[in-house]
C-alpha cells in the first residue's frame, strides 16, 4: 500500500481496520543470487539498492535476531557529512544527499529532520582546523559555516560561553545535518526491500560457509543450508566472529559504545551540538528526551553493556558545556557493540575470498552512513567494482599503507 | 569492572589504561618480516569469549599487567605481571 493523504484519510475512515504488515516475514528457499547477512540498517538498505538500483531478483537479507534489533536501534540517529579526508568526504556527502531524498524515495516517514549540526571549538588551534575541515566540506559540496561566539550564543544561550578552562570560541554549523528515526529507517528499507522481492530471513543465524575451494557458495544457518552466487556481510559489531567462519581475520576489534537519554523536557535544544573540549554529543527527540553520548569504553567487549566511569565520563562531559542539564534526570542508557577499525575508517570491498563480500568497520558512525553503505555496497555486490565514492574503503589498505585516519590515532582502535 | 593488580589488590577500572591484546613483536630480520609486521600490527583475533590483554596501572604501581577477561561478560579471570615471555 502507497502512504498518502488519500490513503491515511481513507484507512481513518474505515477506523484503521485494514493496515497491513509494512514487510513479509519470509521463509528461507534453497538458493538465491546474493544473501545479505545481517537485518540491520546497512543490509537492508543494500537488499533494497540491489533490487531498485540494479534489478537482482533473488535476494535474502539473514538476521539472527530481529531486523533493526542491533546498532540499528541502539545509535544516537544523527546524520552529518562533515568528514575531512578526501576518503571519507565524498562518501558521508553523497549519504546525506541519499537522507535528503529518502522520504520520497521510500514512500515512508524517516523522519529526516535537517536541524544541524554544530561542533563547538574552544581554542584558536581548534578554529584553524574547524575552518580547515569545513573548506574540505565545501570542496566536496557539502555545506559548512564558521560561527564565531556570538553567533553560537545567539543559537544556543544557555551554553558554558565563559568557562576558565575551556571557553567556547564558535563552532563549525552543517546546517543540512541533523537527525533521523533509527528505527523508521529500518522499517522503511525493509518495506521497499520487501515490496521488491527480497526474501527478509529472521531469527536465522549464520552458523558457517559453503565453500567450493577459494570460492563461497552458500551459508549454513540456523534454518538449513542456503545457496548463494555472492554472499554480502554487512554485520558491524560481530563481523570478526562471521569473518572467522571463512577463516579471514579482519582488523577490527569489537567495542562497546554507550548512549544515553534523559526524560522528557520541553524544547531546549535545537539542533545537534558537540563538545570540543571532551568527547560529549547531545541532541533532543522529538518526544522530548535529550539524546547523548560520548566516548567508547575502550576495551574489547561483545557484553552490550558499558561501565560505569564512562558514564561518569559523559556526563562531565555534558556538566562541563551546559550545566543547566544537572538537573534533568537520566532515563536510560545502553551499549552496542561497535567495529572498531584500526585507522578509524570503514571497509566496503571483496575479500580474498570468491563470492564474499565485506561491509564493515563502521566505528561509532555507521548510522549516518546507511543510504551510502547500501548503496555503495550495493554497487560493489551486483558490479564487482567499488562505488566511486567508497573506493578508498579497501580492505587490503592497512597492509599497502594508504589509511584514511580522520583523528591520526594509528592503530589503536580505543583512541578512534 | 575491577581488576585484581597483583601488587595493589583489586582497583577500579578507571585506574588502568588498556592497550589491547598481547600479540608479540615479529622479529623484523626474518624474509617476511613486512607481512608478520603488518598481522602484528593490523590483524585481530577479536574472540567473543576469554581475551588476554595488557593492561597498565596508571594510577597505582605503574606496571603493565597481562588480564585474562571474558569479553562476552567483562568477568576478569586473572591478572598477572607482563614481563619477558609472558605474552
Amino acid at each position: 500500500m502507497r502512504y498518502s493523504l488519500f490513503s491515511l484519510a481513507r484507512q481513518a475512515l474505515r477506523g484503521h481496520r485494514d493496515w497491513q504488515p509494512v514487510w513479509r516475514d519470509a521463509a528461507p528457499q534453497a538458493s538465491y543470487d546474493i544473501i545479505i547477512v545481517g537485518g540491520g540498517g546497512h543490509g537492508l538498505a543494500t537488499a533494497y539498492y540491489l533490487a531498485k538500483e540494479h534489478g537482482i531478483r533473488k535476494i535474502a537479507v539473514l538476521e539472527k535476531g530481529w531486523i533493526g534489533s542491533g546498532n540499528a536501534g541502539r545509535n544516537t540517529t544523527i546524520i552529518r557529512s562533515n568528514y575531512l579526508l578526501p576518503g571519507n568526504e565524498p562518501f558521508y556527502e553523497w549519504s546525506m544527499k541519499l537522507w535528503e531524498g529518502l522520504e520520497q524515495d521510500l514512500n515512508y516517514n524517516t523522519m529526516v529532520s535537517q536541524r544541524g549540526v554544530l561542533n563547538l571549538y574552544h581554542s584558536d588551534a581548534q578554529r584553524d582546523a574547524f575552518a580547515r575541515r569545513g573548506n574540505a566540506m565545501r570542496l566536496a559540496g557539502a555545506d559548512a559555516e564558521l560561527l564565531d561566539a556570538d553567533a553560537v550564543r545567539r543559537m544556543l544561550p544557555f551554553l558554558d560561553f565563559d568557562n576558565a578552562r575551556f571557553p567556547i570560541k564558535g563552532g563549525l554549523l552543517q546546517r543540512r545535518g541533523g537527525t533521523a528515526r533509527h528505527d523508521a529507517v529500518v522499517w522503511g528499507y525493509a518495506r521497499g526491500a520487501s515490496a521488491r522481492g527480497v526474501d527478509i530471513i529472521q531469527n536465522c543465524e549464520v552458523t558457517g560457509f559453503v565453500r567450493d575451494g577459494d570460492r563461497i557458495t552458500g551459508v549454513t544457518t540456523t534454518r538449513g543450508t542456503i545457496q548463494a552466487g555472492k554472499v554480502g556481510l554487512a554485520v558491524a559489531g560481530s563481523s570478526s566472529r562471521v569473518a572467522e567462519y571463512a577463516g579471514l581475520r579482519l582488523p577490527i576489534e569489537s567495542h562497546v559504545l554507550q548512549a544515553f537519554v534523559s526524560e522528557a523536557i520541553k524544547p531546549l535544544i535545537p539542533g545537534v551540538v558537540t563538545f570540543g573540549a571532551g568527547h560529549f554529543y547531545i541532541s533532543q527527540s522529538d518526544k522530548g528526551g535529550l539524546v547523548f553520548g560520548g566516548d567508547i569504553d575502550g576495551y574489547n567487549s561483545y557484553a552490550q553493556r558499558g561501565n560505569l566511569p564512562t558514564v561518569e565520563d559523559v556526563c562531565e562531559g555534558g556538566m562541563a558545556l551546559m550545566p543547566a542539564i544537572g538537573r534533568v534526570r537520566m532515563l536510560r542508557s545502553w551499549g552496542g557493540l561497535v567495529d572498531m577499525s584500526m585507522d578509524g575508517s570503514p571497509i566496503i570491498d571483496r575479500t580474498p575470498l570468491q563470492g564474499l563480500y565485506l561491509n564493515a568497520g563502521w566505528c561509532y558512525g555507521g548510522f549516518k552512513a546507511t543510504p551510502g553503505s547500501g548503496w555503495c555496497f550495493a554497487h560493489l555486490l551486483a558490479r564487482d567494482e567499488p562505488h566511486p565514492v567508497a573506493s578508498a574503503y579497501r580492505l587490503d589498505r592497512f597492509a599497502t599503507g594508504h589509511l584514511i585516519d580522520e583523528k591520526g590515532q594509528g592503530a589503536q582502535p580505543n583512541l578512534h | 569492572m575491577r581488576i585484581p593488580c597483583p601488587f595493589c589488590g583489586e582497583r577500579d577500572v578507571s585506574e588502568f589504561a588498556y592497550h589491547g591484546d598481547t600479540a608479540k613483536r615479529p622479529d623484523p630480520a626474518t624474509d617476511d618480516g613486512q607481512r608478520r609486521f603488518f598481522e602484528a600490527v593490523y590483524l585481530r583475533d577479536n574472540p567473543a569469549g576469554p581475551h588476554r590483554e595488557l593492561w597498565y596501572h596508571a594510577q597505582g604501581c605503574r606496571s603493565w599487567l597481562i588480564v585474562t577477561r571474558d569479553v562476552r561478560t567483562h568477568e576478569v579471570l586473572g591478572a598477572a605481571l607482563a614481563t619477558r615471555g609472558a605474552a
